[in-house]
C-alpha cells in the first residue's frame, strides 16, 4: 500500500486521483504507524514551509518519514513536499528535513512583468538520467505553483531544471528519494508517466 | 520560460454546458464531462468550470460535476458561480477543484477575497470580474465598470481600481470579462485586458469575445493577458483546442505542444 502523507488537512485527493489513474492504491493518512507498512509514500505539496514543518514535527511524522526513507521504502515528493527535503527554507525561515543538502529561497525578480507566484506550464529538461523521468522528453511540460524554487548543494542532486528568469532544480533526489518542483498529478499525460514509473520504481537510481 | 495558456470555460446550468450571448440568452449544448475529457485530451491547458445561475438563484454549485470531471482530466481545474464563502471554496476544492472563483459575493463582501486566500492560499483563488464599457465618471474614470449577478447589475465601481484592490486582498489571479464582448466572437477587449494587465503583477486571464484564433494572438500580444479563455468557438466544433495551440506557435508564441 503506497500512503500519501497528510500534515495538513489540505486537499490532496488529486494526488491520490492521479495515483488511482495509473493502478497504484494509495491510502491518504495522517498517522505516522501507517508509514511503516507503507511499500511507497508520497509527501505532497501544501501550504507553507513552517506550518507544514510544526505539523509533522508534533505528531512524530518527520521522525517516521526519515525512517522510511532510511529503509529505502521508494519516496515522491511534490511541491513544498519536496522543498521540505532540504536543509532550510526562506519561507518562514525553517529548518527542513535535511534528507538534500541545500537550501529554498524566494523568488526575486526586479522586472515587474515577471510574476510571482510562478505558475503555469513550464519546460522541465532533464539532465541527468533517472528512472522516474525516463519516458520525459525534451520540450514535454510540467505544471507549476510556487514562490519558492529549491538549491540544492551538490549537482549530482539535481535531475532535471527549469527557466524562469533564473534556472532551477524542478527535480532532485538522492537513492530512493525523488522529489519534483512541479505537479505530476496536474500535468496530464507526461505527468501521470510519473507517477505510472513510480508505482513500479524500486528505489534503486 | 512559461507557456501562454489556452483555458476553456464550461458554462454550466443544471448539470449541463450552456453557452450565453452576451450573458442573457442561454442554450444548452452538451455534457460537461464529456467536453472536458474530449478538451483535456486535444490538449487544453487549464479548465474553468462556472455554474452561470448559481449567483442569482443562490443554488449550490454541483459538486458532483465537478468531482466527475476531476477524475478524468488531469490539468488544473478552476470552479466559480455562487461561491459565497470559504465554506463554498473548502467544497469545491474537496470535489476536485484545484482554484477558486469568486466574482458577485467579493464585490458585495471584498473580504471574502482574504479569507478564501487564508484558506486554500492565494495562488488557488481567482478573482473573476465582469466589466463593462460605461462613459467615464467620477466614479469609474477608466471607463470600464463592475457589474454582478451575470451582468445584470452595475456596481458603480471602476474595473481598474476593482482589479488593485483584489489583488491586495490576495487574488492570485484575475480573469477579466467583457461583457460588451461576451458571446460575440469578435475579439477580445483588448484594451480593457491591457490597461488590468498593466496596473496587476499577477496573471490576467482575458475572457469574452473569442471567434477567431487572431483573436487569441491579440490579447496574449497587444492585450498582455497570461492566458486567453476560450468557449463558444471550441464548444461549437469550429476550433479545436489543438489547432488554436499550433496556430498560436507557429506564430512565435510559447505555448505547451506535447501531451
Amino acid at each position: 500500500m503506497a500512503i500519501i502523507i497528510d500534515y495538513d488537512a489540505g486537499n490532496l485527493r488529486s494526488v491520490q486521483r492521479a495515483c488511482r489513474e495509473v493502478g497504484l492504491d494509495a491510502e491518504i493518512s495522517a498517522d505516522p504507524e501507517r508509514l511503516r507498512y507503507a511499500d511507497r509514500i508520497i509527501f505532497p505539496g501544501v501550504g507553507a514551509a513552517g506550518p507544514a514543518m510544526r505539523s509533522i514535527t508534533a505528531n512524530g511524522m518527520d521522525e517516521a518519514l526519515k525512517e522510511a526513507i532510511a529503509r529505502g521504502v521508494p519516496t515522491l515528493g511534490i511541491c513544498l513536499g519536496m522543498q521540505i527535503s532540504l536543509d532550510h527554507s526562506e519561507e518562514g525561515d525553517t529548518d527542513t528535513l535535511g534528507l538534500i543538502p541545500g537550501q529554498v529561497r524566494r523568488f526575486r525578480f526586479d522586472r515587474p512583468e515577471l510574476k510571482i507566484p510562478h505558475m503555469g506550464w513550464n519546460e522541465v529538461r532533464v539532465v541527468k538520467p533517472h528512472p522516474l523521468l525516463s519516458g520525459v522528453c525534451p520540450g514535454d511540460e510540467f505544471y507549476f505553483v510556487h514562490g519558492y524554487y529549491p538549491c540544492p548543494d551538490d549537482p549530482n542532486d539535481v535531475y532535471a531544471v527549469t527557466d524562469y528568469e533564473v534556472e532551477f532544480a524542478c527535480a532532485l533526489g538522492r537513492g530512493n528519494y525523488f522529489g519534483m518542483q512541479c505537479h505530476p498529478e496536474k500535468s496530464g499525460r507526461v505527468g501521470l508517466g510519473v507517477f505510472e514509473r513510480f508505482a513500479r520504481w524500486d528505489g534503486s537510481c | 520560460m512559461l507557456s501562454k495558456r489556452v483555458i476553456a470555460c464550461l458554462d454550466v446550468r443544471d448539470g449541463k454546458l450552456a453557452k450565453s450571448i452576451k450573458f442573457v440568452d442561454t442554450k444548452d449544448i452538451g455534457d460537461p464531462v464529456e467536453k472536458a475529457r474530449e478538451y483535456y485530451l486535444d490538449g487544453l491547458d487549464e479548465l474553468v468550470f462556472y455554474d452561470i445561475t448559481a449567483s442569482s438563484d443562490r443554488r449550490r454549485i454541483m459538486l458532483d460535476v465537478v468531482e466527475a470531471v476531476a477524475e478524468q482530466v488531469f490539468i488544473p481545474l478552476s470552479v466559480g458561480g455562487g461561491v459565497q464563502s470559504v465554506a463554498d471554496a473548502t467544497d469545491l476544492r474537496l470535489a476536485g477543484a484545484e482554484k477558486i472563483n469568486v466574482n458577485s459575493a467579493a464585490v458585495q463582501r471584498p473580504a471574502l477575497i482574504a479569507e478564501c486566500a487564508d484558506a486554500i492560499g492565494n495562488q488557488n483563488v481567482v478573482l473573476s470580474m465582469d466589466v463593462r464599457s460605461v462613459t467615464p465618471s467620477a466614479e469609474c474614470p477608466s471607463g470600464y465598470e463592475i457589474v454582478i449577478n451575470g451582468g445584470r447589475k452595475p456596481m458603480g465601481i471602476d474595473a481598474i481600481a476593482w482589479a488593485l484592490e483584489g489583488e491586495r486582498l490576495g487574488a492570485g489571479e484575475l480573469v477579466v470579462n467583457s461583457i460588451d464582448a461576451d458571446g460575440t466572437r469578435e475579439g477580445y477587449e483588448l484594451n480593457l485586458t491591457a490597461r488590468i494587465s498593466e496596473a496587476v503583477r499577477i496573471p490576467v486571464i482575458a475572457s469574452g469575445g473569442a471567434g477567431r484564433p487572431e483573436h487569441l494572438y491579440d490579447v496574449l500580444t497587444k492585450g498582455k493577458a497570461d492566458a486567453a479563455l476560450v468557449a463558444s468557438m471550441v464548444h461549437y466544433g469550429d476550433y479545436r483546442i489543438s489547432e488554436l495551440k499550433r496556430y498560436l506557435h507557429d506564430r512565435g508564441l510559447k505555448m505547451r505542444m506535447s501531451w
